[in-house]
């Protein structure tokens, strides 16, 4: 019994990497960079449901709009004047900037929120469900998380495959040279990318909050890293692997801590992903691609 | 003028500005012009130079992205705290003891290096330094959780807590897992920092303009290339990357000799340390030695130097950070500066990673 | 073409060594060494008075001089919080301290440098306050920066009272003295406390692996836990790359049947763990040290679920007592929060440092190190009542004698046990 409530804990803290990968994995399909600012976006939307919720008393529908805004309009802002420029740059050079808007993030939070923690209210009110004569509990903000999880899955699929837009992240993805030739605007479409990207940073900040209701400046750096590696694990680019890898990196964590070490459980998570990547080495789902010479 | 070759001339005047930086120092420092917060920082600064020096041998000459290179530096300064630890009462002259444990450090962490390096380096781009982020975050989290003791029964190791070591009460614990060791003879100094920092410089300017050096850039260049002219890729790649850490080693070591307590934090041994290495290696020039240790020197001083602006310092920083790299890489900024700087201020940029 | 660029460069270095050197040399004439410091006071005093006069007006400092006190903790990086809490209530007992004329009609002067939580640039901060001229530290914050920092005060023989680093190491030195409760201390008192009071038999921990003050506390808990006949059926870790879920410790806390779960933690990860706790219908008894004041101010914090939480506590911000009050309410009104005991272990600092430096006859002519001579002779004869405890005193060995107060959270307040 204690093996399966430790196995819906890990899918618990899974589906909240999950959320945060299938952003991290969308920007890094098409723009091919890491984006190491998308855990402080998170706790900018977080941050910014924080204050509509309880300092302004706005309705939470209306809050996570607000900050799901918000975000959008930071990772355009953040595209356009950090990343943009740098497009034909070093890969190398893309990875610090994004390292510089990390720190410039956590910093204009520092300043604006303060150091101290705040205690996010939970956005879901759901009676969390009980088995098993209460043995097992599942709670609202778990599937929440996951059900929100398959719906930005589906929807993101969807889009990909069914409109226009979607065939351009596609096209730009494969090869953004030919895309341009082919009348493809690819500044637009990264952008287009960058906004859906920071658009679903808000979500998964308002998700993660919910669930683990302490809110600091550095709230979003580690479930940043975690869901980072969760989506390289599941093969980065893609959007299914990017779920696939958060719940098991979830699944992994919790049982690891469980049944073999609680100290260790990070070493064990990430000698998992290197052996993974070794055997695979491009992921769960990720395509191989060929080399040309 | 011209008998030197021009790469010779090139490593001079690099083992020449840190000789003149070592005596306008010293000299300041004898004079009594140094401010403390300067001599403080003296020691650190040739261990983030040499950092970045050896960061750049996998970066630039490599051309390989690693995120963990303080894996590596965490690595060297347990091996070589623990080792001086144990000896500081059996060897009391600080010069041999240092000695020792840096040789120490150096061997561990290339050990680490070719063991890691053996499985990782298969990988490509992000992978690769996905993968490197892993070890360097698996390394800090084990030294975290390591306790060591030892007492007149031997020594004693566990991975749990200083309770399950089963110590005698006469035995001393050297490593206790998160509070790490504390009480290391700080042994290390400026000048043996700076006698490290040349070392390092030869090594690894030595190694670049030699045989190996050109076979490892030219895997960098074009790696099917190299491998279809009979260049042995796993061999030279696991060379450089070995070499690599094992420098880092060293500088670890002088880091867990720098000062007395020595703990594994995310701070000074997490991907945030081998982050703010690859950004002194992006910001001196990839695959510029001198670059990369003037960068090192810089960024270090800069966040102390911004003092004064107390909460708003690292803010700024991270601003200089965005604004430099706009600046060197984007053709707007490219443009802007051929227009106002002198064009030869600037050498041209050598090829880059992927 | 390279030479140009590594003239350029090395002329950039040049003058960032040049910078340093020459801003140094402004400010630090007078202070190159320890023991010359004492010129500096009259240097700089000139400036000071002109400040703190427009300040508030008084004129006492005219004729007793000034005393310059550095502060080291973070206030940037994870542990801000910390940090920013000392240097808030430090200045604000400097400021009354001046508004009511000083100490020994000295006015005192007070900088806080920042060390991210990180022993190397603690150094830095340390040598930065050296440079401006600082003669007596109150700092670091945090345990392994002080554990640095104090092997370099000991060598500069500077008076070092570190507000709240509880580490054995942190005061290992003779200037050193702290005004929390050191780590071992609280482990034992914990488990003493628990046994004595047969509050539970079957005890869970939960602490941070990664840190010095949790896996401190832990340690010393276990060991007096088996004196106590308390046995600690499950013990779960965590490290700093790993606090945001806590389900897995406390799903094993709940398997083992724990009646009391001990959590010698920060509030931050306190307040996930009782709401995932509540999560999973898991109602132990919670008890905490120090680490966990500052649950009730948490911004927004749903208090429901620190119900009957336990903790050994030097402070409690909603404490009866006037002193307490006081300074709640004086530092809500500058700073807009409840402070933490932090804040309250900094105020007690400077007022310690006022009634040592009144004990011992300083003043501002003194270099820094006969300060600390006097201070040090000083400090085990001075009896303080603060914040954090009533009638403290020190031993040699720099370690309070005080004892941690029970306070037990019922209706959203501390009430003592």
């Amino acid at each position: 019994m204690s093996f399966i409530s430790y196995l819906l804990n890990g899918i618990s803290l899974g589906s909240v990497y999950a959320i945060i990968a299938l952003g991290y994995t969308m920007v890094y399909g098409i723009a091919k960079m890491l984006n190491f600012a998308h855990g402080d976006v998170i706790m900018i939307g977080s941050y910014v449901a924080y204050i509509a919720i309880s300092n302004m008393g706005l309705p939470i529908p209306v809050s996570i709009l607000l900050s799901v805004i918000v975000c959008t309009v930071l990772g355009v802002v953040m595209e356009k004047v950090a990343y943009k420029p740098l497009r034909q740059a070093s890969k190398l050079a893309v990875l610090i900037t994004a390292i510089g808007a990390s720190y410039f993030l956590q910093n204009i939070a520092l300043l604006l929120f303060g150091a101290n923690t705040k205690s996010f209210a939970s956005v879901v009110n759901m009676e969390p469900i009980q088995l098993a004569g209460g043995q097992l509990i599942i709670s609202g903000e778990t599937i929440a998380t996951v059900v929100a999880c398959l719906v930005i899955m589906a929807c993101l699929m969807t889009f990909m495959k069914y409109s226009k837009a979607g065939h351009a992240m596609l096209a730009v993805s494969e090869d953004s040279g030919a895309a341009q030739l082919m009348g493809i605007n690819v500044n637009a479409t990264i952008s287009l990318t960058f906004a859906i990207g920071s658009a679903l940073a808000a979500v998964a900040g308002v998700l993660l909050c919910s669930a683990y209701p302490a809110l600091t400046p550095y709230t979003g750096a580690m479930p940043g890293i975690k869901a980072f590696v969760a989506a390289v694990f599941g093969g980065i680019g893609s959007i299914p692997g990017a779920f696939i890898g958060g719940i098991l990196l979830g699944v992994i964590e919790i049982l690891s801590r469980a049944y073999i070490s609680s100290q260790l459980s990070d070493a064990i998570v990430f000698s998992v992903l290197i052996i993974v990547l070794v055997v695979k080495p491009t992921g769960l789902l990720g395509k191989q691609i060929q080399e040309k010479v | 003028m011209k008998k030197l070759s021009k790469t010779a001339k090139s490593s001079l005047i690099t083992y020449g500005i840190v000789v003149v930086a070592y005596l306008v120092c010293e000299i300041l420092m004898k004079t009594g012009h140094m401010s403390s917060l300067m001599k403080g920082i003296l020691v650190p600064l040739c261990i983030y130079a040499i950092l970045a020096v050896s960061l750049n041998l996998t970066v630039g000459i490599l051309g390989e992205l690693s995120l963990g290179h303080a894996g590596f530096m965490c690595v060297g300064a347990f091996a070589g705290a623990v080792f001086s630890k144990c000896t500081a009462e059996i060897i009391t002259v600080p010069g041999l003891r240092f000695v020792l444990a840096l040789l120490i450090g150096i061997v561990c962490a290339g050990i680490c290096g070719i063991l890691i390096g053996i499985p990782v380096l298969r990988l490509k781009g992000d992978y690769l330094a996905i993968v490197t982020l892993a070890f360097g975050e698996i390394i800090k989290n084990l030294v975290n959780a390591i306790y060591f003791g030892i007492d007149k029964n031997g020594m004693h190791f566990s991975l749990k807590d200083s309770m399950s070591l089963g110590m005698e009460p006469d035995g001393v614990i050297i490593i206790k897992g998160a509070q790490g060791i504390t009480g290391t003879p700080t042994d290390s100094n400026f000048t043996i920092g700076t006698i490290l920092l040349l070392i390092t410089l030869f090594i690894v300017i030595h190694l670049v303009h030699s045989r190996t050096g050109r076979a490892i850039m030219a895997i960098r260049d074009n790696r099917i290339a190299a491998e279809s002219i009979g260049i042995n890729i796993t061999k030279y790649k696991i060379l450089a990357f070995s070499v690599s850490a094992a420098l880092a080693g060293a500088a670890g070591v002088l880091y867990a000799h720098n000062l007395s307590t020595l703990t594994a934090l995310p701070k000074n041994f997490g991907y945030n340390m081998s982050i703010m290495i690859l950004v002194f290696v992006v910001l001196g020039g990839i695959g510029s030695i001198r670059g990369s240790m003037i960068a090192a020197v810089v960024l270090t001083l800069l966040p102390e130097l911004l003092r004064a602006l107390n909460e708003y310092r690292m803010l700024i920083y991270a601003i200089v950070l965005i604004v430099i790299m706009i600046f060197t890489w984007s053709p707007g900024g490219i443009a802007l500066r051929e227009r106002y700087l002198p064009a030869k201020l600037f050498h041209k940029r050598e090829k880059e990673v992927q | 073409m390279k030479k140009l660029l590594s003239l350029a460069m090395a002329a950039t270095l040049a003058f960032s060594v040049a910078a340093c050197g020459s801003s140094d040399n402004t400010a630090n004439n007078d202070s190159a060494a320890p023991e010359a410091s004492t010129e500096d006071t009259t240097g700089d005093s000139s400036a000071a008075e002109d400040s703190s006069a427009a300040e508030d007006g008084s004129t006492a400092a005219a004729e007793g001089g000034v005393l310059k006190i550095g502060g080291i903790g973070p206030i940037t990086g994870g542990a801000a919080v910390y940090g920013v809490a000392v240097m808030n209530a430090a200045n604000m007992a400097v400021d009354e301290i001046n508004a009511a004329g000083g100490i020994n009609g000295m006015q005192v002067e007070f900088q806080f440098e920042d060390d991210e939580h990180d022993a190397e640039k603690s150094i830095n901060a340390y040598n930065t306050l050296k440079d401006w001229g600082m003669q007596m530290l109150m700092g670091t914050v945090t345990s392994t920066p002080c554990t640095a920092v104090v092997n370099e005060s000991a060598k500069d023989n500077m008076f070092h009272l570190t507000p709240s680093g509880s580490a054995v190491e942190s005061i290992a030195q003779p200037n050193a003295f702290r005004v929390c409760f050191s780590d071992p201390n609280q482990g034992v008192a914990s488990a003493q406390y628990i046994g004595e009071n047969d509050i539970a038999t079957k005890v869970a921990v939960i602490y941070d692996s990664s840190d010095v003050y949790s896996s401190g506390i832990y340690e010393k808990f276990a060991a007096e836990a088996a004196n106590q006949g308390i046995e600690i059926v499950a013990q779960g870790a965590f490290t700093a790359d790993n606090k945001t879920d806590f389900s897995q410790q406390l799903q094993a806390a709940k398997d083992a049947g724990a009646e009391l779960v001990f959590l010698p933690i920060y509030y931050t990860e306190a307040s996930i763990i009782l709401k995932q706790a509540a999560g999973m219908n898991f109602e132990p008894i919670f008890f905490g040290c120090d680490g966990l004041d500052g649950l009730l101010a948490v911004e927004n914090f749903d208090t429901s679920l620190a119900e009957g939480v336990m903790l050994l506590t030097p402070f409690a911000a909603d404490a009866e007592d006037e002193l307490t009050q006081k300074f709640v309410s004086a530092y809500k009104e500058a700073y807009g929060e409840i402070p933490n005991q932090f804040a309250a272990d900094a105020y007690d600092a400077i007022y310690i440092i006022k009634a040592a430096a009144e004990q011992a006859g300083i003043t501002a002519d003194m270099s820094a190190s006969d300060m600390c001579e006097a201070m040090k002779a000083a400090m085990t004869q001075v009896t303080v009542d603060g914040l954090t405890g009533e009638g403290i005193t020190w031993d040699a060995e720099g370690e309070p004698s005080k004892s941690p107060k029970a306070v037990k959270i019922t209706d959203g307040v501390y009430t003592a046990m």
